[in-house]
């Protein structure tokens, strides 16, 4: 029997008091607390928790993509972006997470309208790589970034590889590539 | 090498000469390290006082692809990075030969994934593969007498009218001890 989450970190009350509005969802797992919001509420919520002082959220340590296709528990949506906040003031640390649903098949490069997120670049700059990084690895983009390239594959890759739905060993891009003969110079 | 054309292919100076090239050739090799993962360690190990690279007057790794006649590729290679190996390989003076060390560069190893190219020799000539994940600074030096042996044979008609094999297998230099029998046969489901 799981224990129930403890929502005991002081940050939920706080975000609760301060957006009555919003659809706010809280879990805990082993003392680490998540909020989950939903995608149009982010960017607010997030320059809440860091110019609070009560919040102080000075540092985005990572922004992670995951893609829930095939989990075994139901889930709010197919995808998820993380976001792992850590207070340097007040020696904290606080997980924001927001779920997508796609709109269109996942299996292409194509772009989804509903798999698009507000850019935290604007609170944090430290945010543009791993922004970059889960566009390229999950195909999902986010508004107002600087500059949203792919960062690990290369420009016309031709899928998100870190989808669930595509195979580990790839689409034939590792083996269609010129070969280099021992007279070529 | 404007006097090897200068010379009767088949003659008997050019052979001579032949083997006296291969000579040179082998006993200055210049390596350039492509050290991308854990085998370039054991590459640094190899060429360190230890393990003594300068035996075979490999003492100068050479960072420039222009100076250097033997690619040690060490380490996994993914596909993106297979534009800036062969533009390596291609840059390289002739002529040049190829070492894949390791089991990431010669298979992929355990790297079975959409990046990882699965085996370096489908897109670029390899002379030899050193196994090991990593191979023993030992191990490489092997992988390197047996370019040695290659070159020595390079140009020149195979011995004996017929094509000797160039002894590079490694055979265990200790007794293996009787091994447990187990009743288990690999492959077998």
């Amino acid at each position: 029997m799981p224990t129930p989450p403890t929502l005991d970190h002081p940050t939920f009350a706080i975000v609760r008091a301060e957006f009555g509005d919003a659809r706010l969802r809280g879990t805990e797992f082993r003392g680490q607390s998540t909020l989950i919001v939903e995608p149009g509420d982010l960017h607010r919520v997030m320059r809440f928790l860091r110019d609070d002082e009560r919040c102080a959220y000075d540092f985005l340590s990572d922004v992670i993509g995951i893609d829930y296709l095939g989990y075994p528990a139901p889930t709010p949506g197919r995808f998820a972006v993380v976001y792992n906040l850590c207070s340097y003031p007040r020696d904290d640390r606080f997980f924001v997470k927001v779920f997508l649903d796609p709109s269109l098949p996942t299996d292409g490069v194509e772009e989804d309208p509903a798999l698009y997120l507000d850019s935290v670049t604007d609170i944090w700059p430290g945010a543009e790589w791993p922004e970059r990084e889960v566009f390229d690895m999950f195909g999902i983009r986010f508004r107002n970034h600087p500059d949203l390239r792919r960062i690990l594959t290369w420009k016309d890759y031709p899928a998100h590889p870190l989808r669930k739905d595509y195979p580990l060993r790839g689409r034939g891009e590792r083996e269609r590539y010129r070969v280099v003969d021992r007279t070529d110079a | 090498m404007g006097i090897e054309q200068a010379l009767p292919a088949q003659g008997f100076l050019a052979t001579t000469l032949q083997r006296f090239i291969n000579f040179s050739r082998r006993s200055a090799l210049w390596p350039m390290p492509f050290a991308t993962a854990c085998c370039g360690i054991e590459l640094m190990a190899t060429a360190s006082s230890r393990y003594d690279l300068a035996r075979f007057g490999m003492e100068r790794m050479s960072f420039s692809p222009r100076q250097a006649d033997l690619l040690i590729v060490a380490g996994r290679v993914g596909i993106k990075m297979m534009p800036v190996l062969q533009r390596i390989y291609q840059q390289m003076t002739e002529p040049r030969w190829v070492i894949s060390m390791g089991a990431c560069a010669s298979t992929g190893g355990v790297f079975d994934t959409y990046a990882t190219v699965q085996g370096v020799d489908q897109f670029i000539p390899v002379d030899v593969y050193v196994p090991g994940c990593p191979p023993r600074p030992e191990m490489l030096l092997e992988g390197i007498r047996a370019i040695r042996r290659h070159i020595d044979e390079e140009g020149l008609p195979p011995k004996g009218g017929t094509r000797v094999p160039l002894q590079i297998a490694i055979e265990p230099t200790h007794e293996v001890s009787p091994q447990p029998a187990v009743g288990l046969t690999v492959g077998a489901t």
